[in-house]
């Protein structure tokens, strides 16, 4: 399936110490758009592993740099000002550096997208099925009414009542949620390795939220697939992901399996984001507690820890106005914080976990 | 859907209407008396005042409009006047719907002056359409692809060069260049003077040829609109979200432009192309006038300079349907071109 690997365009990155190559590894990823005003680094100095049948999500707000990592990593920056550098090793190969038509063949082959809103995802003026159907055919060289079988299998797969019939439909005559079905049913249809899903319960109303993350659940099982699902809703990783990594101001400030950033994290911008999940058994005053505060600027960052505005905990002692906190990227649990590791164990003890 | 096309076509007869009577209307305020005109010199006020009878300009306007109505209806007799035509039953003249009036300039019917000029006139906007409807939209998407480039810039720029050129300029110019002064190395122009002639009379070929300067003029007016259109819309929709998933399913660049961009770029081109159309149908005046090209625009020109007020009226009837007709079949094709598109 990935014999195109073996192409002599392909620069490989050494992974030390690991026994299992990951299926894809993301090595100093910097997506930096120049603009009039400066540089935006949508996405400055990012690693990190995903392995085989594995599902990562990444959690940040808005302007984090989750959507922009999605897309380097299917290759959407290229022919923009974009500019990204570091590495995307997909099997072994770096995708930043093979040449446009290697990576084409591995997009939707390999590498498939689930996005956000599938009713603009989706061409207005051509079938659901005929979209899927090109999708298929772009990398399986097969017979018109070959590739229809195949889509109607897939609609039927993702649980599209009638499939016969609905594949002549036109995107706008399904409702959200089939749409987005059908949206999954046009990512699985080439069996691809890696699934990312950008926000792929947000355009939805919360009732087809967890059908649709069931969904893909359910297809991971069956297809083997690894899924990265990048959200700013943590009741949704908490449902799929083996491992969370949270992105702030276009760098991960923590990264870890799902249990330890559920029930240990280290953070305190994961604290705020723990804190800030709406809680229906407290009073109606105190279910919502944001992050104070707004995102950061990405074209001007706040010196040292980007996050020391609207952190807490941030002192001058510690430095977090000057330094920048470092990010043990081969540790199990990195967090990017100054504050001494048994330091935030305490807070998050005595101070954090009581409130949640 | 065919109720709607019912509907839209009523509100068509209802805008005709109007126009008619405005244009009549208009007729009245004119400082010339048709029935003088006809009249010549040796002219008895007895004389002027039979003539005024006999093509009913003595009644009031809403009499005449009525009546002009009635002729593009059912056809009418003249003279108007009824006592005249009991007094002379050999004299009588039936003009048949559609009719449009009698043009006492050029002493004819104005829906035979004015049918014998619009194959002219369409044949000239057909090719001059099909002309700058290919090369803006291909010029277009070049200038989108090189977008910033000088390629880029060249097009844009000559197109609008072209687009701000008064028509009259543009017009000698190619006729003086290519019709009649002999071309370089050739030792006769490149083009013979343009000479409209039938296809019945001289074949395709003939005509085509004919047709080539005047009709290159005119879509070098019109391609401005249709580079830039094309050229701003290939940008944008490459940020427009279906365009990504194209990109993201491992499309070429090439099919994700002729399949996904060019098929969404339809709905903005057949906008403008359907209301250029309908409107140059109803005659170029400047180029047909320089060319000497005899249809709609000319025949305007000619009728204005010679007060030929009937003509006039039918000219801008004629032409007002064009737009109506085209405004309608642009609607239509809405439902062809976007699926989401219903009329019920």
């Amino acid at each position: 399936m990935t014999s195109a690997s073996t192409s002599t365009e392909t620069h490989t990155w050494q992974a030390s110490g690991d026994d299992a190559q990951p299926l894809l590894s993301v090595r100093e990823l910097r997506v930096h758009f120049p603009t009039e005003d400066g540089i935006v680094k949508s996405v400055d100095d990012l690693s990190f592993d995903l392995g085989q049948g594995k599902t990562l999500g990444i959690v940040g707000e808005s302007g984090s740099g989750k959507s922009v990592t999605s897309q380097a990593i299917m290759g959407l920056h290229r022919g923009t000002r974009a500019r990204v550098s570091g590495h995307i090793l997909f099997d072994g190969v770096d995708l930043l550096q093979i040449s446009d038509s290697e990576l084409r063949k591995r997009r939707g082959r390999d590498i498939a997208m689930v996005f956000q809103d599938p009713l603009s995802a989706l061409h207005p003026y051509y079938t659901v099925g005929n979209q899927l159907a090109e999708a298929y055919r772009v990398h399986h060289d097969v017979s018109k009414a070959a590739a229809k079988t195949r889509v109607v299998e897939m609609l039927e797969r993702v649980g599209i009542p009638s499939p016969q019939t609905r594949v002549d439909n036109y995107p706008h005559e399904f409702s959200g949620g089939m749409r987005q079905r059908a949206m999954i049913a046009m990512a699985l249809i080439n069996d691809p390795r890696l699934i990312i899903a950008d926000e792929p319960t947000t355009a939805l109303d919360v009732t087809v939220q967890a059908q649709i993350l069931d969904l893909l659940v359910g297809l991971q099982k069956e297809f083997g697939s690894s899924i990265i699902i990048i959200t700013h809703d943590l009741g949704v990783v908490a449902e799929m992901a083996d491992d969370i990594l949270v992105m702030y101001g276009g760098k991960a400030v923590e990264r870890g399996d799902a249990d330890t950033i559920f029930y240990n994290p280290e953070h305190p911008y994961a604290w705020g984001l723990l804190a800030s999940m709406p809680r229906m058994d407290r009073l109606r005053t105190d279910r919502l507690r944001p992050i104070a505060g707004n995102p950061p600027s990405l074209i001007n960052l706040p010196s040292g820890c980007a996050f020391h505005p609207r952190c807490v905990y941030a002192s001058d002692e510690l430095g977090c106005r000057e330094i920048v906190p470092p990010f043990e990227n081969e540790s199990e649990h990195p967090v990017r914080c100054l504050i001494p590791h048994e330091e935030r164990l305490s807070i998050f003890e005595t101070k954090v976990r009581p409130t949640l | 859907m065919f109720a709607y096309v019912v509907r839209r076509l009523f509100s068509g007869v209802v805008m005709l209407l109007v126009m008619s009577f405005v244009t009549i209307l208009l007729f009245f305020s004119a400082p010339v008396d048709p029935a003088r005109q006809m009249c010549g010199k040796s002219c008895t006020p007895e004389r002027i005042e039979q003539t005024r009878k006999a093509l009913g300009y003595d009644k009031p306007p809403t009499t005449q409009w009525a009546a002009f109505v009635k002729g593009v209806v059912v056809g009418r007799d003249y003279p108007a006047d009824e006592q005249m035509r009991k007094e002379a039953p050999q004299n009588v003249v039936h003009c048949s719907a559609p009719c449009l009036g009698y043009s006492t300039v050029s002493q004819q019917m104005v829906a035979s002056a004015v049918g014998s000029h619009v194959p002219v006139s369409a044949s000239l906007a057909l090719c001059a359409f099909v002309m700058w409807i290919i090369a803006g939209v291909v010029l277009g998407v070049i200038a989108a692809l090189f977008k910033g480039t000088v390629l880029d810039r060249t097009i844009v720029g000559a197109s609008l060069l072209f687009y701000a050129f008064p028509t009259f300029a543009l017009a000698l110019g190619i006729y003086t260049f290519f019709a009649l002064t002999p071309f370089p190395g050739l030792g006769h122009p490149l083009f013979p003077i343009p000479n409209y002639t039938p296809i019945s009379q001289g074949g395709v070929w003939t005509w085509f040829v004919n047709l080539l300067l005047p009709a290159f003029t005119l879509a070098l007016v019109f391609i401005a609109g249709y580079v830039r259109i094309t050229r701003s819309f290939v940008l944008e929709s490459g940020q427009e979200d279906y365009i990504r998933t194209a990109k993201a399913k491992g499309l070429e660049s090439r099919r994700i432009l002729l399949k996904h961009t060019m098929r969404a770029a339809l709905t903005p081109i057949v906008t403008i192309a359907g209301l250029d159309l309908g409107g140059l149908l109803g005659g170029a005046i400047i180029t047909e006038k320089i060319f000497n090209y005899p249809g709609l625009g000319k025949l305007a020109f000619d009728s204005t300079v010679n007060y030929d007020l009937p003509i006039i009226v039918g000219i801008v009837l004629v032409a007002a349907s064009f737009v109506i007709v085209a405004n309608l079949v642009v609607d239509i094709l809405y439902a062809v071109i976007d699926p989401r598109v219903k009329y019920s």
